[in-house]
């Protein structure tokens, strides 16, 4: 029945469903797997790294997660190249931002700009929708600490925790059980991150090669520091985290 | 012709302008207010051609409040509404420039009182006193000799009272009426004017 109104876009089925931005969607769900945590004192986001083949050269920064500005960062799932895009779009509307306000740019401003170009190719054009959803990290004077997540609908919405990518329903489910109603701190948050990746990944052992985790907090000056974790900072909350549930079972 | 001044006081901003408007030899009226609200607790003072004095102040203000709808109320700092107006300014200035100068004063509770001055070719800097026109020449001095920091209200309204008398005294142009705006956590509210801008 679908068959005859999912090849455009811009045609509603009978149902009333555009079936090209739910097929976008789909191809999220065999991307690798990424995960937002805001924390009390800063925001976590952990990403699964697929290694496809032992020929590729590492990346030299990251394919998961990007600086889009002083205050601000993202993480992606979904078709890469389409990201891109989207990224370049986010970095210079919060460059032309900061050129008239000279302020940061409000970080929900930011995040809608993206998904309002991303309903663009929903609506008209005739150009199939970007394949890509995003974590969106950021901090700003009015509201704090925030974490989006947006997909090829445009849709937007602000989250505590949440998952986007590969087996994103158990990570949600692992997160609505263990993230307590107080925020945790950014420690805590890296923590949980790595379990949640351990359940979307499972029968892989966590390693620091499979997973990248990335912290934004903001200094004593106000300023946002960006940091992914290095080999070294990752092992640390990966090796805790696989000690705290070796003992788990000891009473 | 136009005189704009403005002083930071402790908790706020003073801005005055005179109240004429003139052209060649003819005054049109002299009870025209040339301190126009931006928004809830910001003003500018402007001096130029009342037709660019109008547009330029009604587009900043209207492009202010559609910024505060899109944005779910969100206010801008003062800072970020002063580089807006500059922006503005400069995209303008290649192609029909607003010969506007302007004194943009405005209230932020976590900076306080803050000055930006601002010339038809789109320079900005913040200032703790300012003034626009000739009277710049007779009023300058008498702001850099009385300012301090931290003046309250009544101090920063005597100081601009001194730079009106030297105005009256000693400016060439006649400009009977001034109108004199405060700025503080309250909002924008008018101290004292010699016309009734509302007497048509």
């Amino acid at each position: 029945m679908a068959r005859r109104y999912d090849s455009s876009t811009t045609t509603f089925s009978p149902e009333g469903r555009l079936h090209q931005v739910e097929y976008a969607i789909e191809a999220i769900n065999n991307a690798g797997t990424c995960v937002g945590i805001l924390a009390k004192d800063g925001i976590v986001m952990a990403s699964e790294r697929r290694i496809t083949s032992g020929l590729l050269a590492p990346a030299k920064t990251s394919e998961k997660t990007y600086k889009l500005c002083s205050h601000a960062a993202c993480n992606v799932a979904g078709l890469t190249a389409d990201a891109n895009i989207l990224i370049d779009q986010a970095r210079i509307y919060a460059g032309k931002n900061h050129y008239v306000y000279q302020d940061p740019v409000p970080v929900e401003e930011l995040v809608e700009h993206v998904c309002n170009y991303k309903q663009a190719y929903t609506q008209y054009g005739g150009l199939r929708p970007f394949g890509v959803a995003f974590l969106f990290a950021g901090y700003d004077k009015h509201h704090g600490f925030q974490l989006y997540q947006s997909d090829p609908s445009g849709n937007y919405s602000g989250w505590k925790a949440t998952v986007i990518g590969a087996n994103n329903q158990a990570g949600k489910s692992l997160l609505k059980t263990e993230y307590k109603e107080k925020a945790p701190s950014v420690q805590e948050a890296l923590m949980l991150a790595v379990r949640v990746l351990n359940k979307t990944m499972d029968g892989t052992a966590a390693s620091v090669e499979k997973m990248e985790l990335f912290k934004m907090t903001v200094d004593d000056k106000g300023k946002c520091q960006h940091h992914i974790l290095t080999a070294t900072e990752a092992k640390d909350v990966i090796d805790s985290v696989v000690a705290e549930s070796a003992s788990a079972g000891d009473s | 012709m136009d005189t704009v001044l403005a002083i930071t006081f402790k908790g706020g901003v003073v801005l005055a302008a005179d109240q004429s408007n003139a052209r060649s030899i003819i005054t049109y009226q002299s009870n025209i207010d040339k301190v126009k609200e931006l928004s809830s607790h910001s003003a500018i003072g402007v001096a130029g051609p009342n037709c660019d004095l109008v547009n330029f102040t009604q587009y900043i203000a209207k492009n202010l409040a559609l910024y505060r709808l899109n944005h779910d109320g969100l206010k801008l700092s003062t800072k970020a509404q002063a580089n807006f107006c500059r922006s503005k300014l400069a995209e303008a200035l290649r192609k029909g420039p607003y010969q506007v100068n302007v004194l943009l004063g405005g209230y932020d509770e976590d900076v306080g009182g803050s000055l930006y001055y601002m010339d038809y070719l789109a320079a900005l800097e913040k200032v703790d006193f300012g003034c626009h026109g000739h009277a710049s020449s007779f009023c300058l001095s008498i702001m850099d000799r009385e300012f301090r920091k931290d003046l309250d209200e009544e101090e920063a309204i005597n100081i601009i009272d001194h730079c009106i008398d030297e105005i009256h005294t000693r400016f060439l142009i006649n400009q009977p009426n001034y109108m004199i705006k405060v700025i503080d956590k309250n909002g924008v509210r008018i101290s004292k004017f010699g016309g009734d801008p509302s007497d048509t």
